[in-house]
């Protein structure tokens, strides 16, 4: 697609991100990511509520201030997936278990069904969905500290 | 935010049906010193999240009279007035929920709450509503007439006593004595266990005599005759034949022991399999979803057969052990209390590595049963999937992907093994510093007269079968941590409970008219709310087409009705009562499916065609297949009806396979079918002679249709359709194209490409369901 983004984007008084297009039709739209996990900044979606796209971003960076800074706000306003920092302690080893974690939003509760919703990504990455679909994030397991990753590890 | 809450007029502000749960305790002062005089809780919301997504306990109120809310962030108050023209919303996005509060000028306030409030979140909105509506009409809402769970608000309905949605989220993890719930399985064979342990016992005993007579044959035979004396042939005779004799009785005794052990075991591990198995085909869809094949199939073989060895032979010698050294140590004081204290110095010692050692080795096998699952696994990916491999020459891929995982597997292995090898050598070191313990002590104590030659040679004769059954009991902690594993992995399954469960008061249906009824049915599978707010009622032989982009929900609906899964919120009704109130095979005796892919297992076709009901006589399977026009192609096969069908049924055609399938349908005669894109996979001839096969299936039964062609449903007296998991249109054909609405443009994108290839525009790309994202 072009990179050259002859598109419009402001934000309505309903809080929804209007797209104007070349055309100068106004679409609601929303920001999608197409690599969320494997690559995040590259390849942005724009489309309209029913999920037709209406135009496509090939890396964040193309798009001047003011248009990223509305995709980027939208986009954090919707993404959730928080980073785990650290392990505290977990109800048992056997699952369901509660794991009480600390992460970048904060420290929380997570309830792990079974190990299967341990996702292995790419290295030391690994992402964990927890019984109400949240997806926590570790971004490399070998950085954790010495309990969390001994927690993990029986995981594993 | 607007600080006055506004008064409504009417004098009785409160509806008298709000069955309100209190505030938590925290809250309370805090909200009350938010209240005005005589202004009145109706319900609430705690939220965990705050407007920037970072975790914070916030609370939305709702009174009588405004929407009171605090964020995490902040300990201000926003407040609302309840007025005409106000909109709660929710929707939701990866995990996330979110409520919107709108006017007609913009959006007002927004909140965020991860979703297991969900369900909390609806019911919040449910109570806006009502109290709005009174507020601006000032009229009182009727209150629903059905019981309703105390603690969620889902209505009840006949036959529950328990909230369906809120005794579903149990999560307590099993216990971690999980070997002593092995019990269960071995307590049928209480008496033969006994028996076993009596034996090893009485085994454990007389391997005990010999070295007891070791004693006097050294002190009163080959003493004295090194002194001078002669040997006393009928004193050696006695001893000797003692010996024999207890050698004997200790064979006699451990083959009766090995033997019945066995049989016991084998029994056991019979019980263990078949329970899991039966346990598991009773879990929902969902489990299986979610689980790989491999990793199940390793569970319910290798395992369970670990686990019974575990049972009657490891366990059994580990309570053996423990009564040989209680017995060796009384045997040993009795002779002699100081060398004795001697011999059983190292004890501690072992006792303490064996200790230090078991948490290290049950974490390694754990892991190296997971490990194991994994290559199980890789295989049974690739396995069924070999056509696509060998299409696009992965091979080497398929094999390196092997390969890794068997490197893995060595991996963990060899990390285990390391602890586990230096294990055996140090038991034996120590065993042989025990003995070099006991020569030094007891020549000492020869020297000085304390003991004679004999004991000091029964002690060594004892020891070394002491330190055996150390080393025998060594092992019983690797065995046993490793059916401690495999045990939890079991327990996993046993414990599952199944998202379908079986009703606690069942309501049996004496017979089914077939009318299905849908109340506001939603439904989520992860973060993905898949459908939602869906009402419909289809009555008794009536077709229903459900048409709609893929994605949109239809096939998620005919899981519903068939209760594969159940509905997150909502109920489905079969003749009035809800389905989670009648046993499962008793409702699903009622339902016929055909799906896209007919399943076939391996057996004759008559088995097949026989599936939902064995007893089926040859003319029932015969005029079966008639109706399906299966009846010419199958006697055209070399053996009829008794020809053997594949795996996957490979010998037959698609459109074959599929009128056996519907002739399953037919056979066991349900008053509901349902046709999931039961002609989607075949060419149009061969979709026409199935046409007329579902003709004869259909009459006279409620049917609901899954098809993409939309020429395939015009049999159907209303087409439903859905669009991103809510029904957008119902109507007949004609109705329908005249409305110009969703069914239209289906239609018309579907006419534009007949002549090209039927329909499949509908199933393109960029139709997929964004449902989740908006």
């Amino acid at each position: 697609m072009s990179t050259t983004h002859d598109f419009q984007l402001h934000r309505d008084a309903f809080g929804k991100l209007i797209f104007t297009g070349s055309d100068g039709e106004a679409h609601e739209a929303l920001p999608v990511r197409a690599f969320p996990i494997g690559a995040p900044d590259k390849g942005i979606a724009l489309v309209d509520p029913h999920g037709h796209e209406l135009a496509w971003i090939d890396a964040l960076a193309d798009l001047d201030a003011e248009r990223r800074q509305l995709v980027e706000s939208e986009l954090a306003s919707r993404e959730f997936m928080p980073v785990i920092e650290r392990i505290i302690e977990v109800s048992s080893y056997a699952t369901p278990s509660t794991w009480t974690i600390v992460t970048n939003r904060g420290e929380t509760k997570l309830i792990l069904k079974g190990e299967e919703d341990i996702r292995r990504l790419a290295a030391q990455a690994l992402l964990i969905a927890d019984s109400n679909g949240i997806q926590y994030l570790i971004r490399d397991r070998g950085a954790l500290d010495a309990h969390s990753r001994k927690i993990l590890d029986r995981f594993l | 935010m607007t600080q006055s809450p506004a008064t409504p007029t009417a004098l009785q502000p409160i509806l008298p049906t709000s069955s309100q749960i209190p505030l938590p305790e925290a809250w309370q002062p805090v909200v009350e010193a938010q209240l005005v005089k005589e202004e009145k809780v109706l319900a609430w919301l705690e939220i965990d999240l705050n407007t920037s997504l970072h975790f914070g306990k916030g609370l939305i109120v709702l009174t009588d009279r405004r929407l009171l809310a605090r964020t995490g962030d902040t300990p201000e108050w926003q407040s609302q007035p309840l007025r005409e023209g106000l909109r709660l919303t929710r929707r939701d996005h990866a995990g996330v929920g979110s409520l919107e509060l709108f006017d007609a000028t913009g959006r007002l306030a927004h909140w965020r709450y991860t979703l297991g409030q969900d369900v909390a979140a609806g019911r919040l909105i449910d109570h806006v509503n009502r109290q709005l509506d009174f507020v601006v009409t000032g009229v009182a809402p009727t209150p629903p007439a059905q019981a309703v769970c105390p603690k969620c608000e889902t209505p009840l309905l006949a036959g529950q006593d328990e909230c369906p949605v809120c005794s579903k989220e149990e999560l307590t993890p099993p216990s971690t004595w999980t070997l002593f719930r092995l019990w269960r399985f071995a307590r049928p064979y209480r008496w033969q266990l006994l028996a076993g342990f009596l034996l090893s016992l009485a085994t454990t005993a007389a391997t005990l005599v010999p070295p007891y007579m070791t004693m006097p044959l050294m002190d009163k035979v080959l003493i004295p005759y090194q002194n001078g004396k002669p040997i006393d042939t009928g004193l050696v005779t006695l001893y000797l034949s003692g010996l024999l004799g207890a050698a004997l009785l200790a064979w006699v005794l451990g083959w009766a022991r090995t033997y019945i052990l066995a049989l016991v075991s084998e029994r056991i591990g019979r019980d263990l399999r078949t329970t899991t198995y039966e346990h598991l085909l009773k879990l929902s869809q969902e489990y299986f979803g979610g689980k790989r094949t491999g990793d199940l199939m390793a569970r319910i073989g290798s395992e369970t057969d670990r686990i019974n060895i575990f049972i009657s032979l490891h366990f059994l010698d580990f309570a053996t052990d423990v009564l040989m050294i209680s017995m060796t140590t009384l045997i040993l004081v009795s002779i002699n209390p100081w060398l004795a204290l001697v011999t059983l110095l190292p004890l501690p010692v072992i006792a303490f590595l064996i200790h230090t050692v078991r948490e290290r080795l049950r974490t390694g096998f754990e892991k190296v049963d997971r490990i194991w699952a994994e290559v199980t696994n890789v295989l049974a990916d690739t396995i069924p999937g070999i056509r696509v491999v060998k299409a696009f020459a992965q091979e080497s891929r398929e094999a390196a992907r092997f390969r890794a995982a068997n490197q893995h597997n060595l991996e963990v292995n060899d990390k285990v093994n390391k602890v586990w090898s230096l294990f055996g050598p140090t038991v034996t070191l120590l065993t042989e510093v025990g003995l070099l313990i006991i020569w030094g002590f007891g020549i000492w104590q020869i020297s000085r007269n304390d003991i004679s030659v004999g004991v000091l040679t029964a002690f060594l004769a004892y020891i070394g079968r002491f330190y055996t059954r150390l080393d025998s009991m060594s092992r019983i902690v690797s065995v046993t941590q490793k059916a401690a594993a495999g045990a939890k992995r079991i327990f996993d399954i046993l414990d599952h409970v199944s998202s379908v469960p079986e009703p606690a008061t069942p309501v049996h249906l004496p017979a089914v008219a077939g009318r299905i009824e849908l109340r506001n049915v939603g439904f989520r599978y992860g973060t993905r709310s898949v459908t939602r707010d869906i009402s419909l009622t289809i009555e008794p032989g009536e077709m229903v087409g459900l048409v709609g982009h893929s994605g949109s929900g239809k096939s998620t609906m005919v899981n519903l009705i068939c209760r594969f899964y159940d509905v997150s919120e909502g109920a489905i009704l079969i003749d009035g009562v809800d389905i989670r109130s009648v046993p499962v095979a008793e409702y699903r005796k009622n339902i016929g499916l055909v799906l896209q892919e007919p399943f076939l297992f391996f057996g004759t076709i008559a088995e097949n065609i026989a599936y939902g009901k064995p007893d089926a006589t040859r003319e029932e399977i015969v005029a079966a297949a008639r109706a399906a026009h299966a009846h010419e192609f199958i006697l055209r096969l070399p053996h009829g009806y008794d020809s053997l069908v594949g795996e996957r049924g490979q010998a037959l055609s698609g459109g074959e396979r599929q009128r056996i399938s519907i002739a399953r349908a037919l056979l066991i005669d349900p008053k509901i079918l349902i046709l999931d894109e039961a002609t989607s996979s075949v060419d149009t001839t061969t979709e026409k002679e199935i046409q007329k096969a579902l003709d004869n299936l259909v009459r006279g039964r409620t049917t609901i249709a899954i098809a993409h062609r939309l020429s395939t449903l015009r049999e159907a007296n209303r087409l439903v359709v859905l669009d991103r998991g809510s029904v957008v249109e119902v109507g007949n054909h004609d109705e329908l194209m005249a409305q110009e609405g969703h069914y239209y443009r289906l239609y018309q994108a579907q006419a534009r490409n007949v002549d090209t290839e039927g329909g499949s525009d509908l199933e393109a790309g960029g139709e997929d369901d964004k449902g989740d994202r908006e």
